[in-house]
């Protein structure tokens, strides 16, 4: 099984492209987004994108997958953000990221773990030593995944409160 | 939260047995390795066959291979096998008596139960197997990364 999962990954190796988003790109990461969380956000992608492209973009990333050599039925195979953050709660400067898709039907095929690594590459480049991201609980794939990924616990816990009460 | 010693000896049977799926390793070898009686690791062993996870093999020098999934099987998988790791304030039916204290503490009792779960559950042997080749190499990254 494992020998399979490599070699699915070579090939995919060969393939996809991690690249920094561009402005043709936009509307299919919106569309990922919408099938995935069943939520359409476009002025919220168009706000991320703005940010991510114009300002602070050494320390700002806001990646996608693509297919290589051939048109795919999906331009966009997944996209992560993520940006540098510093000082909250004085944490010192770690890579946050806080966006991370892959298009359902071209999951288990290594693209998730090529945009985890590309971010982690875009960090290192800053000079951060430290990726962090929040994941919610029952959400055992993305758990897994990060975890397989080789992220653990962190020291701080995310709180909350209802202000209904 | 502490974990049975049944639990334990399965994770690092599976451990063991899935970092070389071809090879077959028997009771005595896990046994004599984490310090454990035979007697005590034949059961464990043959609950995780019954789950389909281990295989054993017969004939000279026989013993056990991996047969399951390691990318789907979870560390709460093989746990919930061998124990109920749900806590027991959490189980409590007679939720309409308690004073609001009792409540109270049943709520922070379900927490960390949730969070305990979550993660044992998110963690695969497979994942298990990373983080062991990672730390072997620890010394080798940080080199890597400070040059």
């Amino acid at each position: 099984m494992d020998e399979q999962a490599r070699a699915s990954k070579t090939v995919q190796n060969q393939t996809i492209t991690i690249r920094k988003i561009e402005q043709a790109d936009l509307d299919h990461v919106i569309a990922i987004d919408e099938r995935v969380t069943g939520i359409s956000k476009p002025d919220y992608w168009k706000d991320i994108y703005e940010r991510f492209v114009t300002r602070r973009v050494e320390e700002r990333f806001f990646l996608i997958a693509e297919a290589t050599d051939e048109v795919s039925e999906f331009p966009v195979l997944g996209y992560v953000v993520g940006e540098v953050r510093a000082w909250e709660y004085g944490s010192e400067p770690s890579g946050w990221v806080f966006a991370f898709s892959v298009e359902p039907d071209t999951r288990l095929q290594g693209i998730g773990e090529q945009l985890f690594e590309a971010i982690s590459v875009e960090f290192r480049r800053a000079g951060i030593k430290k990726m962090r991201t929040m994941v919610a609980r029952e959400n055992q794939l993305h758990m897994a995944f990060f975890r397989s990924e080789g992220m653990t616990g962190g020291p701080y816990l995310q709180l909350e409160k209802s202000l209904d009460d | 939260m502490k974990l049975q010693q049944s639990s334990r000896l399965a994770i690092f049977a599976l451990i063991e047995l899935a970092s070389d799926p071809e090879r077959q390793v028997s009771v005595s070898e896990i046994g004599e390795k984490y310090d454990v009686s035979a007697h005590h690791l034949a059961k464990v062993m043959h609950t995780l066959g019954r789950a389909g996870l281990v295989r054993s093999v017969r004939g000279v020098g026989g013993g056990y291979r991996f047969s399951g999934n390691a990318r789907r099987t979870s560390l709460l998988d093989v746990i919930m096998l061998f124990e109920d790791i749900s806590a027991d304030d959490a189980a409590l039916d007679d939720h309409v008596t308690e004073t609001p204290a009792q409540h109270a503490l049943r709520q922070v009792v379900i927490e960390i139960d949730e969070i305990a779960k979550a993660t044992l559950g998110a963690i695969t042997i497979s994942t298990m197997l990373k983080q062991i080749e990672r730390s072997k190499n620890t010394n080798t990254r940080e080199d890597v990364v400070t040059v």
